[in-house]
């Protein structure tokens, strides 16, 4: 009797125990999606120079952008892993946030800092970032205080972003 | 102690607008990317195939005073937004002698959207009014040091030469042709024209890598 009442109960508590999962995971990424800033250069220029002795690994990317996509699970390992404030800066067009933006961030879960920089005249900004970036995604600028890279191409691995990120460190 | 840390702060203002002016000023005429042609360069010729499977050379426009080259593509959104600006500069120039010659420089097989059909569909899709050519192989785009999608390589004719006389975006806004406010090839076409010095000569605008 006693053995038939957990066999019973067991799955239901794990249905139970993934359910309550699911609804938390979905909870956070909404919250995520929220927060979603759209900024422009200006608003957004702060986030190049802090100088609080933490690390930041800035990426520009998009949703549609297929190089982008392939390194961003190395980014979010990362941030996992390692001692960094990720930030991720999309370039999507604005008109793509609710129907490109948010669904690919709630789809791969993905929990990180994103931005959405909206900034249309970008021949006046991009030399701003860095004088050597000619406007091809993905670019990730890496620094901390005075010490920065940047990387204006696709990392093939998580050792190269690695290798990269612990020069600054 | 107050006028101390007043003081600093204005120091520090003084810099930082230093810095930032410096940078505005930098923007202008500075092409910092190593390879490919930079202004004053003779471009060299390619023979590309267009979408209706003709060969396509710039020899073969025998009475264009020059060429607006333009690197786009199927599958970037931002090339696609520049799609009707692209087709109104060849309206607009093509009978003054500086007609658009487009080339898709990825490689199909990274991605199906840009293959030579599907080439063929959004051209007749959109009307394209120019040759629409794939590099095939990729040689052509690492010559002129194409990096993304779209940029703009302006050519002028010179005895029978191409020489690079503006690198870059196409205008100021890769998001919304009405806001436009600088139309960077179109004055460079028409400062040709009128046998004036290109101003800017390069700009920088976000693009789609070419893979």
């Amino acid at each position: 009797m006693r053995e038939l009442k957990m066999q019973f109960l067991l799955p239901i508590f794990f249905c139970l125990l993934f359910l309550a999962c699911k609804n938390e995971g979905e909870k956070t990424t909404d919250k995520q999606q929220d927060k979603i800033e759209s900024v422009n250069f200006n608003g957004f220029k702060k986030n190049l120079n802090k100088n609080d002795n933490k690390l930041y690994v800035i990426n520009f990317w998009a949703t549609w952008c297929k190089p982008c996509v392939e390194e961003m699970p190395y980014l979010l390992r990362l941030e996992e892993e390692e001692e960094v404030e990720l930030i991720l800066v999309s370039l999507d067009l604005p008109k793509m946030k609710n129907s490109q933006l948010k669904p690919f961030l709630k789809k791969r879960g993905i929990n990180s800092k994103v931005i959405l920089l909206d900034d249309p005249n970008s021949n006046q900004w991009i030399p701003k970032v860095n004088p050597d970036w000619d406007g091809a995604i993905p670019a990730t600028l890496i620094y901390k205080n005075d010490t920065s890279k940047f990387i204006a191409r696709p990392f093939a691995n998580y050792d190269e972003l690695l290798t990269e990120v612990k020069k600054i460190m | 102690m107050k006028t101390l840390k007043i003081l600093t702060v204005l120091a520090l203002l003084i810099v930082i607008s230093a810095f930032g002016f410096q940078s505005v000023f930098n923007d202008e005429d500075s092409n910092s990317s190593a390879e490919g042609y930079q202004i004053g360069d003779v471009a060299e010729d390619f023979s590309l195939k267009n979408i209706d499977g003709k060969m396509v050379s710039l020899a073969d426009f025998k009475k264009a005073k020059g060429f607006i080259v333009i690197f786009t593509t199927n599958h970037c959104p931002y090339a696609k937004a520049y799609e009707s600006r692209i087709i109104a500069l060849d309206k607009k120039f093509k009978s003054k002698g500086f007609p658009v010659i487009a080339i898709n420089p990825n490689d199909p097989q990274k991605n199906e959207t840009d293959s030579f059909e599907n080439m063929q569909i959004r051209a007749k899709q959109k009307g394209f009014t120019f040759p629409y050519l794939l590099d095939e192989g990729q040689k052509v785009y690492p010559k002129y040091g194409a990096t993304k999608t779209p940029h703009v390589y302006i050519l002028e004719k010179e005895s029978n030469k191409n020489i690079v006389r503006y690198i870059g975006a196409i205008d100021d806004n890769y998001q919304d042709e009405n806001a436009v406010k600088e139309r960077f090839v179109e004055k460079a076409i028409t400062a040709l024209l009128k046998n004036e010095e290109v101003k800017p000569k390069t700009t920088k605008a976000i693009g789609c890598s070419i893979r």
